[in-house]
């Protein structure tokens, strides 16, 4: 097998080099060779293969139905504030109570579910969009999702005991030091999102990682679907960002059980700090959350709208553009907290430069659906949804960026309602957008389009309702973080509203979960390619095998499955049952990282348990810290470490790849 | 590899930020009795920085085949690495103020024990690879681990440039 086939005269990869040694190229896949790579990829049987499992596609949809499952304690909690604010000076919630649920509420949505759902939908996704056949290091992105479950876990069990979070989920100090909270809650927070933060870190190195090496030959990053653009911008991000908020709770543990002073003014610390660093990491943070699913529209809406993107180059521009202002503008959360004009000026100006490539992005969207010729599907309308609600959350944010309006409307029910338009609108409508979309791609199975359209109507029904009338509340002066309100303030009438509103919005979100279940039990068949998309996943079965592509392809194009309609017949096609044939193992092409030329042939790690044991090892260490035992969190960083060289042991098999060529 | 260390490299901007946004703020001296004496840091940091020079002559003494003198070096960078941890510990001892006395004495004791928590981390490592290559289940071709054992080891080398400039050098610019 080790003979050395030409690639296609006719197909030209962007500077043409050699096959890589020893990599056969088939153009007829023999049968034979199909089920050894179906007994290379496939698990181990049993609880082992369950657990040790490191394929993309299951990790992805565990991400995402974990997510969902967030999103439902979330949803709740949110149920819950919404009852105790329908009417003035209501005492289903004492203020404690509801403390602890507005902190997790925020905390659990955008941390437990916003981005672990679009890490699952890029886990997914990208290997089968790239032309590969897993993520660069699959271990690593099991372990990503081991620690996310655990983290969430060690942040929930704190619920029932009364000792949740209760700060928000920005939890400002000082009302987060001892002083004012004493009690684990703020210890749970604290080391729960450093906890967490390790999940996303190794989960976004694994993204930037598989984005520069396990691209198909040929497609270079002018070719790559724009999520891919969306989850690298947001992964590098997260990179950068994370260690600012680790540190700020790291320090915060220290003030709260150790008496250092960070943050507390008598010591010289300073409280503002605080803010500065949870800022600097929580600005981009919230493009981290909306990139990937504008990502999503950018590739699930053209296809619907039956032509390609418009403006594929700006709208990967302003991805990025996006999150490099988006590093730049975090103190406008803090224009109320007294710091020089000329940094509120200069801050204020920056904030409004991020309208630019947000609205080159929402163009792009017009403009795709005005030139082509739209089918009304549920994603259709799920993605078109994401417009409008884009365009009024982007509206309120420029509002807010004005520093005379900031200071009437910062902690008023106007923020609540702008961040949920922007937080909703641009990810949950893109992720449930999504899901109608790429679900026949994950199951096989055609999601029931009548219900459909009732789950949009009720969900973009309810959320309006519910939303819409908060910038009302916030411009009448009903701040946030209040458990109730008098009778004489007037807020009575607008609260129950949103109330409804809320509820209308659940029950659209029971019905999609239930239309999930009731396709995933007897959804009509799909087939390989059922809307017709133009990217490589629709290019292999539904569900895909588990070796993704029986041979890799080879891309010309940035739309693989249109050329027919798209290219002239002289032009370079792809070539996608023709291509690399890797089946001496567990082995996948890696690529150079900017034109995507053919450079090694990589050994893949099979199913593992140490991820999930690296995860588990984890909770003795902070769970000691938590309950200041020295022994106990060091017997489980002495655990981690002992599977850490067990993880790196060299292995005969996995040492084949730094022969050809070795990355780091 | 690589983007392990962006993140950690990161983590050391947003601490030396901290020191920085702390000393900004500071109503009185910051920094107590003057700078910092070098009579100690200044020879750690010369023991790190050849640990740097011996680790680069193990990996490429591996890669020229010679598995001894590859050995050799390793050995020789811990032995220059636990000189560094020691001197750090015996400058911890002699400061006259407490991890918890002031917010200085808070970010001074976190930033340079962070870095003195990567140190020992890549010492950990640098040992398991000396353990492995003695034992010979790392040989000489094997050239990964040896790569991304020598990369963590020089960026928490550097590193240690920014934290010395931090703690030592720039009170004495005022």
């Amino acid at each position: 097998m080790s003979t050395t086939l030409d690639r296609p005269a006719d197909w030209k990869a962007p500077q043409d080099a050699g096959p890589v040694d020893g990599a056969p190229l088939a153009s007829v896949i023999p049968a034979e060779a199909e089920r050894r790579l179906a007994e290379a990829w496939e698990d181990s049987p049993g609880l082992r293969g369950w657990f040790g499992t490191v394929d993309h596609k299951k990790i992805g949809i565990r991400y995402i139905i974990t997510a969902f499952v967030f999103l439902t304690i979330g949803g709740v909690e949110a149920l819950v504030m919404r009852l105790q604010l329908a009417q003035p000076n209501n005492n289903l919630l004492n203020p404690e109570q509801y403390n602890q649920l507005f902190s997790m509420h925020g905390v659990t949505m955008i941390f437990l579910y916003a981005l672990p759902i679009l890490s699952g939908f890029s886990n997914y996704l990208w290997p089968l969009m790239l032309g590969s056949r897993d993520m660069a290091y699959p271990r690593l992105n099991a372990l990503s999702f081991w620690l996310y479950v655990v983290s969430g876990i060690f942040l929930y069990v704190s619920f029932p005991l009364g000792a949740a979070p209760n700060d928000g989920w920005f939890n400002y100090v000082p009302n987060g030091s001892a002083e004012y909270d004493p009690g684990p809650n703020i210890d749970v927070y604290c080391l729960g999102m450093i906890f967490l933060g390790i999940s996303t870190a190794v989960g976004s190195a694994n993204f930037v990682v598989t984005l520069l090496r396990m691209r198909a030959p040929g497609m270079s990053l002018n070719r790559v679907p724009i999520i891919i653009w969306g989850t690298l911008t947001a992964s590098a991000a997260n990179l950068l960002a994370i260690p600012a908020v680790s540190l700020a709770c790291l320090m915060l543990w220290f003030d709260r059980n150790f008496g250092t002073h960070f943050y507390d003014i008598g010591g010289g610390g300073q409280p503002l700090l605080w803010q500065h660093l949870f800022w600097m990491f929580g600005h981009p943070w919230v493009y981290a959350v909306v990139l990937p699913a504008m990502g999503m529209v950018s590739d699930g809406l053209p296809v619907h709208c039956r032509r390609p993107l418009v403006g594929y180059t700006l709208v990967a521009m302003a991805t990025v553009t996006t999150m490099v202002v988006g590093f730049g503008v975090w103190l406008h959360h803090m224009f109320a907290t007294g710091l020089p004009s000329l940094a509120l000026s200069f801050f204020s100006a920056a904030s409004f430069v991020i309208a630019i490539p947000s609205a080159i992005s929402v163009f792009a969207w017009i403009a795709t659906i005005w030139t082509g010729r739209a089918r009304l599907t549920v994603p259709f309308l799920f993605f078109t949804s994401v417009i409008l609600l884009f365009v009024i959350g982007g509206v309120s944010g420029v509002m807010t960026a004005s520093l005379a309006l900031d200071w009437q409307l910062t902690d008023t029910y106007f923020i609540v309602a702008h961040l949920h338009y922007v937080l909703i609108g641009i990810n949950l409508f893109a992720v449930v957008g999504a899901v109608y979309h790429w679900f026949p791609k994950m199951t096989g199975r055609m999601m029931n389009e009548r219900l459909g359209y009732w789950v949009f109507g009720l969900m973009f029904g309810g959320f309006n309702v519910a939303f819409l009338p908060m910038h009302l509340l916030g411009l009448e002066g009903m701040p946030r973080r209040v458990y109730t309100y008098g009778a004489d303030m007037g807020f009575g009438t607008t609260n129950l509203v949103v109330t409804v509103g809320a509820i209308t919005f659940a029950g659209g979100i029971g019905l999609f979960f239930l239309s999930i279940l009731l396709a995933r039990l007897s959804g009509r068949p799909a087939g390989p390619n059922p809307w017709d998309g133009p990217s490589l996943e629709w290019s292999i079965p539904s569900p895909p095998p588990a070796y993704n592509f029986a041979v890799i392809p080879l891309i010309a194009s940035r739309h693989p499955l249109w050329e027919d309609r798209l290219l002239a017949e002289d032009q370079p096609h792809s070539r996608l049952a023709e291509g690399y044939l890797l089946d001496e193992g567990k082995e996948t092409l890696g690529v150079t990282p900017l034109d995507a030329e053919p450079d090694v042939i990589l050994k893949m790690p099979g199913d593992s348990i140490l991820p999930v044991l690296l995860s588990v090892s984890l909770l003795p260490l902070f769970g000691g810290m938590l309950l200041l035992k020295p022994w106990f969190a060091a017997a489980g960083a002495a655990a981690a470490f002992a599977i850490l060289i067990a993880w790196f042991w060299p292995h005969p098999v996995l040492q084949r790849e730094e022969q050809a060529r070795m990355y780091v | 590899m690589l983007c392990l260390i962006a993140t950690e490299g990161i983590l050391f901007v947003y601490l030396i930020f901290s020191y920085g946004y702390l000393a900004s703020q500071s109503r009185g001296p910051f920094v107590p009795d003057g700078a910092p004496s070098l009579d100690i840091a200044l020879p750690a940091t010369i023991a790190l920085l050849v640990s740097s020079a011996t680790a680069e002559w193990s990996k490429r003494s591996a890669r020229s085949g010679n598995l001894a003198r590859s050995q050799l070096a390793l050995a020789c960078t811990i032995v220059l690495g636990a000189i560094f941890v020691v001197m750090s510990g015996i400058e911890w001892a002699h400061k006259p103020f407490a991890f918890t006395d002031t917010a200085y004495s808070s970010i001074y004791f976190l930033l340079t024990g962070t870095h003195l928590t990567h140190v020992l981390v890549g010492l950990l490592a640098l040992g398991v690879l000396l353990a492995l290559s003695l034992g010979g289940r790392v040989k000489a071709g094997h050239d990964q681990h040896r790569t991304l054992v020598t990369l963590y080891w020089h960026f928490v080398d550097a590193i240690w440039l920014f934290v010395f400039a931090t703690i030592y050098l720039s009170p004495r610019l005022t």
